[in-house]
């Protein structure tokens, strides 16, 4: 399935709307776990490294890949486990 | 169907996972589940893309894998709760970083049949990518407190702004004309400082703001890459995450009641005078709504609200109880900090919280609620303002110095209820109130008491 730039396009445009609507109210307790949580989220960028060092062609390719693999899954699993721990402090309080 | 199909139809459940995620993400009951969906729809996202059609090294793949969580892990379950923000902006960082290389590594490869649309966000996710990662840094740097927390401007920084802003735009028209790998490596360097020069100027207490700022562009950057590859997963998670970012951010410097603008270039633009002398006005109070008030004191654990005379004026001594029911209801242990003179006259909130049937052994003593406050999740100031004033402490110029106070700075938040900015009784301006920890909610003690007991129960 290869997308057009259109199709691309019209993801994106929704996503915006998307995203503005599904924090549109949010306590500002919440605010640090959320961006934490986001910030998670866009670890997904491990997909696209693990996607070019698999199919990289050369050293050089696979140097960034296998760097990229790395910062990524550092970002992804580092971000989901620190947000975890903020809401479970959270939970504890609440007895 | 094929298996490219297949990949791509889980990929979808995966994007739908992470709306899920954020969504759970905004309201204190579902986050921790919100959190744990997404955990979940990354896992299986990765673990999807070992099926994709022509992908190799999958050994190569899991090593790295395993290397990455041998960092990220150790640092995300060691990090003290209070070094929370610059663990995000670490995390934050390399999400950037590693946005900007897979960008890169895409356009060597196929940098002569790229299409001007492709070129063009590969140029972004660099571009962005590389910013939030050396801004991520220097965030880091001054959270950590490895190098001053206080706005750095460099002497000719608008110049410099100007000359990197010329060789962007230079370099952004050449890469795109000839597709030129090396004008997106060369980007790249340029993006890299300007990262650093877009934080430098940023003072401490305005940090965390940046760093949502930050976070939303690596969702960009996520996004752009997610357009190079035509991997429509990433182009949906990098734009929720730099939509909701962006709206976050917004919301963040709002309850911090300055614009954005201000934040980041204040340093900049601001003339060398004010920044001597125009101490006191650049400080910034945070405002906060009644439903977020609402929601730190329900999740809290200790609260210790201490009344003033505000309180006795407004005749809200009943309200308050009202409260404090609520909350012990909801399992929080509530106590009542009675400074001195708390009042007019010593004595005096006794006999006012009495009156409003406060059970006895809530009320605490200075003495006795002193050593306590350092465990309180939320102190509640109603009415009172040079009683809990660190200056009497720590400023000995101050006319009040030397007056004993509920230490209220020392708990881990604060909220003021005050009819406005006024000073208190003694005229003397409070550090306290513009402390980051600090949340205001101005208006008449009753009102704003009765809006609270009304939100508690729904928080």
């Amino acid at each position: 399935m290869t997308e057009t730039t259109l199709g691309l396009f019209t993801i994106f445009v929704l996503s915006v709307f998307v995203g503005f609507e599904v924090i549109s109210k949010v306590s500002s307790t919440l605010h640090t776990p959320l961006m934490s949580g986001a910030n998670a989220i866009h670890g997904v960028i491990l997909i696209g490294s693990m996607v070019i060092l698999g199919t990289a062609h050369g050293g050089m390719q696979i140097t960034l890949g296998f760097v990229a693999v790395v910062l990524a899954t550092v970002n992804a699993v580092g971000g989901f486990v620190v947000t975890d721990r903020m809401l479970q402090m959270f939970k504890g309080r609440r007895k | 169907m094929s298996r490219a199909d297949t990949v791509e139809l889980v990929y979808l459940l995966c994007a739908v996972s992470f709306i899920v995620a954020l969504k759970g993400l905004s309201t204190p009951r579902h986050a921790r589940a919100g959190n744990l969906v997404g955990a979940a729809g990354m896992t299986v996202a990765v673990a999807v893309t070992f099926a994709t059609p022509g992908l190799h090294r999958a050994l190569l793949i899991v090593g790295a894998i395993a290397l990455g969580s041998a960092i990220g892990l150790p640092a995300a379950r060691s990090v003290k709760m209070t070094a929370i923000p610059q663990m995000v902006a670490a995390f934050n960082g390399v999400g950037g970083a590693a946005a900007a290389l897979v960008s890169l590594a895409e356009f060597d490869r196929s940098s002569t049949e790229t299409g001007l649309g492709t070129a063009a966000a590969v140029l972004l996710s660099a571009l962005i990518g590389a910013v939030s990662f050396t801004g991520s840094a220097v965030t880091f740097a001054k959270l950590q407190e490895l190098m001053t927390g206080r706005p750095v401007v460099l002497p000719a920084q608008r110049l410099i702004n100007l000359l990197l802003g010329a060789s962007t735009v230079g370099l952004v028209v050449w890469g795109l004309a000839a597709r030129s790998v090396l004008a997106a490596v060369l980007l790249t360097i340029v993006a890299l400082v300007l990262g650093v020069l877009f934080v430098l100027p940023v003072g401490g207490a305005d940090v965390p703001v940046v760093i949502s700022l930050l976070n939303s562009f690596t969702g960009l950057a996520v996004a752009a890459t997610g357009a190079v590859l035509r991997t429509p997963l990433l182009l949906v998670a990098g734009t929720l995450v730099g939509a909701s970012g962006t709206l976050l951010t917004r919301m963040m410097s709002q309850a911090m009641g300055r614009p954005l603008s201000n934040i980041l270039f204040g340093a900049i633009t601001a003339q060398p005078t004010t920044v001597v002398t125009g101490d006191s006005d650049d400080r910034s109070v945070r405002t906060g709504t009644v439903d977020d008030v609402a929601v730190l004191l329900a999740y809290a654990r200790q609260v210790v609200i201490v009344p003033g005379y505000g309180l006795a004026v407004a005749q809200a001594q009943h309200t308050i109880r009202e409260l404090a029911d609520l909350l012990e209801h909801r399992g929080v242990e509530v106590v009542y900090g009675i400074h001195p003179v708390a009042g007019r006259m010593p004595g005096h909130m006794n006999v006012l919280l009495a009156e409003a049937n406060v059970p006895y052994e809530q009320l605490r003593e200075m003495d006795e609620v002193n050593p306590q406050l350092p465990l309180t999740d939320v102190v509640l100031v109603v009415g009172a303002n040079d009683v809990v004033n660190p200056a009497a402490r720590d400023l000995p110029g101050s006319p009040i110095y030397g007056m004993p106070i509920l230490n209220v700075d020392e708990a881990h938040a604060v909220v003021f209820l005050k009819r406005s900015m006024r000073p208190g009784f003694a005229g003397i301006d409070n550090a306290l109130l513009y402390d980051p920890k600090t949340t205001m909610l101005f208006g008449d003690a009753k009102d704003t008491l009765n809006a609270l007991v009304a939100a508690v129960p729904t928080a």
